[in-house]
């Protein structure tokens, strides 16, 4: 027996364009840079750094004015009072109130490390960036010079320019600091950045755009400088605390700030000699607030490396 | 191979002439002259001054007598002490920088790399947390603030460990430990990712599979070959200890060579300043080239890229 099947047409449905989503990406597509910060997100350590730098950044503004004293305010009746209600960090040997100062500290500690650091950036992306796209001989001239300058030991430096340009017993006034501690640090940026360069300019897709008919600026802009952003940014990140410890040290050596400023390291110093009469709050405080600064700019600068690196994508 | 070491050495002794010409430049262009600030001298003896220090000379020629005595290792007299010249506080305090120095990097030179080894073989377990813990503390914490730290709560409490001072083994230890931290972690910082991307190569996984004990592959495969890379670190370590001993000489009260640096520094003794200044470049400088020399030994692939060509 034979069933015959009629082929409807109310058997078929018009097969809709909707249905075609087999193909469709289905996660939002990530961008670089968003993808960094998803993945620094994920990183409680970095994070943490990341948020002590933020309230350390708004404390060093706010913080100065909280309890109403000022940072140069000397109060005879009130000296080495230790940590109380009234003085939260307690007083120093003049008088002075340490929670003001410790936060007026960071405030130059903090400024001194960045601006330091960005001058080691644009000079360091300046001179890498020449070194690596003009002709091999000046490359290999500008590395001897930068390599002489590096194996000058850098404290040394920092420490003469600062005797030269301070007054004997004083500090040294905020340009020079900062003129001494950028003046041979930016070496190891202009390195990086050469060889990242160099690297670059071989890429294939470097090649590819350029036979697409790209000129040179255009692969510079398009190409190398977004590529190489990413170590340059961990440089400067991981510079920073090396320029407060860079200040913290000359600070303590004697050469930091001009009083009555000051910043975290001339703060430890001051405190030294309370460590020998029982006051040792006076150098611990602003040893804490080094050592929390250093550990959250080491920290965020790691985690950057992590998320920047595409090899630890997950 | 000997070409490249003749350019190393060269470079060194350019790099030495650049430390000697900037610091001497900078040392002169301090304004004023050391014997105007004493009171009403007679002319005769001010300028009977000028001429024993040689400053009535025009600069070129003071210049061309400092590198002169450099090279001849004279550095000069101190310009506030009437007895001793640069070379004998070099000689008095150099040795005691140099034990503190030599203590700190043999526990950094000890720990450091075997805490990063033990941190990498156990990847994110508690060793591996615990060894980076001390290694972002000890990148965090100046060593004058480690210093501080161990004379309020160690030196202030054991009384057989000296609060400061100079003169025994016992002095040397808390300072030593105080300087020895931060080098000894980057040593583990940095022995720990070259531990780790050495486990992850396939010789490793053929020793592995041959049936090597695990302490042969560890010691032998794996450790010799992660500890190359962090003789490349040396010479920022010693770096870093150098500059170290400056501020814990001064914590701890220790009559060394950056004791007398941080004096000459307050005094304005400029011929101190400038020859401690030079000796001090001249010994990290050597120390790099040294480290350069023995990572080149040491490492069998320099070796070979270098005399293939």
């Amino acid at each position: 027996m034979k069933t015959e099947f009629e082929y409807t047409p109310d058997l078929f449905d018009i097969a809709s364009r909707e249905d075609r989503n087999a193909e469709k990406i289905r996660r939002p597509s990530i961008k670089y840079w968003p993808d960094v910060w998803r993945r620094l997100k994920m990183n409680k350590l970095a994070m943490t750094g990341l948020w002590l730098i933020c309230i350390c950044a708004i404390m060093s503004f706010v913080g100065t004015k909280i309890n109403g004293f000022k940072y140069f305010e000397q109060d005879y009746s009130m000296i080495n009072v230790h940590p109380d209600s009234v003085h939260w960090f307690g007083t120093d040997e003049l008088g002075r109130d340490m929670f003001t100062r410790t936060w007026f500290g960071a405030r130059y500690s903090l400024f001194i490390g960045i601006v330091a650091a960005f001058i080691d950036f644009f000079i360091g992306v300046l001179y890498g960036g020449i070194a690596g796209v003009t002709t091999r001989r000046i490359d290999s001239v500008m590395m001897r010079i930068a390599e002489i300058i590096y194996s000058i030991p850098y404290l040394l430096v920092v420490i003469l320019i600062s005797v030269v340009f301070s007054q004997a017993g004083q500090g040294s006034s905020m340009f020079v600091l900062i003129l001494s501690l950028s003046l041979t640090s930016w070496v190891p940026m202009a390195i990086l950045v050469r060889g990242q360069v160099l690297q670059l300019k071989e890429s294939e897709y470097a090649l590819a755009s350029e036979s697409l008919g790209a000129d040179k600026g255009w692969i510079l802009r398009k190409h190398i400088i977004p590529n190489t952003l990413g170590p340059i940014l961990v440089n400067v990140t991981l510079s920073i605390p090396r320029a407060i410890f860079a200040e913290a040290t000359l600070g303590f050596l004697g050469l930091g700030l001009q009083a009555p400023k000051s910043s975290l390291g001339t703060l430890a110093n001051d405190g030294l000699a309370g460590l020998a009469v029982g006051n040792a709050y006076q150098i611990f405080i602003p040893a804490i607030f080094i050592s929390l600064i250093m550990f959250a700019f080491n920290v965020l600068g790691d985690g950057l490396r992590d998320a920047l690196d595409p090899r630890l994508r997950k | 191979m000997k070409k490249y070491l003749l350019k190393r050495i060269l470079m060194a002794i350019v790099t030495i002439w650049a430390v000697i010409t900037i610091t001497f430049i900078l040392m002169h262009s301090v304004p004023g002259n050391p014997f105007r600030t004493e009171s009403k001298m007679p002319k005769v003896v001010y300028e009977n001054l000028q001429k024993k220090y040689g400053l009535d000379k025009p600069y070129s020629q003071q210049y061309f007598i400092y590198l002169g005595k450099i090279a001849r290792g004279d550095f000069g007299d101190s310009m506030k002490s009437r007895v001793e010249t640069v070379n004998d506080m070099i000689e008095r305090g150099f040795p005691v920088s140099a034990t503190i120095g030599l203590e700190a990097l043999l526990i950094a030179l000890v720990f450091g790399p075997a805490l990063g080894a033990i941190a990498a073989l156990n990847q994110n377990k508690w060793p591996d947390y615990f060894s980076m813990i001390i290694a972002i503390l000890g990148i965090s914490v100046p060593s004058f603030i480690m210093g501080t730290v161990f004379i309020q709560f160690l030196a202030r409490n054991i009384p057989w460990l000296p609060i400061g001072g100079w003169g025994s083994f016992r002095h040397s230890i808390l300072p030593s430990l105080a300087l020895a931290l931060m080098p000894l972690a980057q040593l583990a910082r940095f022995m720990r990712s070259s531990m780790l991307e050495v486990l992850g190569q396939d010789y490793i996984k053929t020793a592995k599979s041959k049936g090597i004990s695990k302490a042969t592959v560890v010691l032998r495969h794996a450790v010799r070959n992660a500890i190359l890379p962090v003789v490349s670190v040396l010479g920022t370590v010693a770096t870093n200890l150098l500059v170290g001993s400056f501020v814990i000489e001064k914590i701890f009260g220790i009559p060394g060579l950056g004791m007398f640096f941080i004096i000459s520094i307050s005094n304005r003794d400029y011929p101190l300043i400038m020859g401690t200044t030079i000796f001090y470049a001249i010994i990290l400088i050597v120390m790099l080239l040294v480290v350069d020399f023995a990572y080149m030994f040491i490492d069998p692939r320099i070796k070979l890229a270098k005399e293939g060509r």
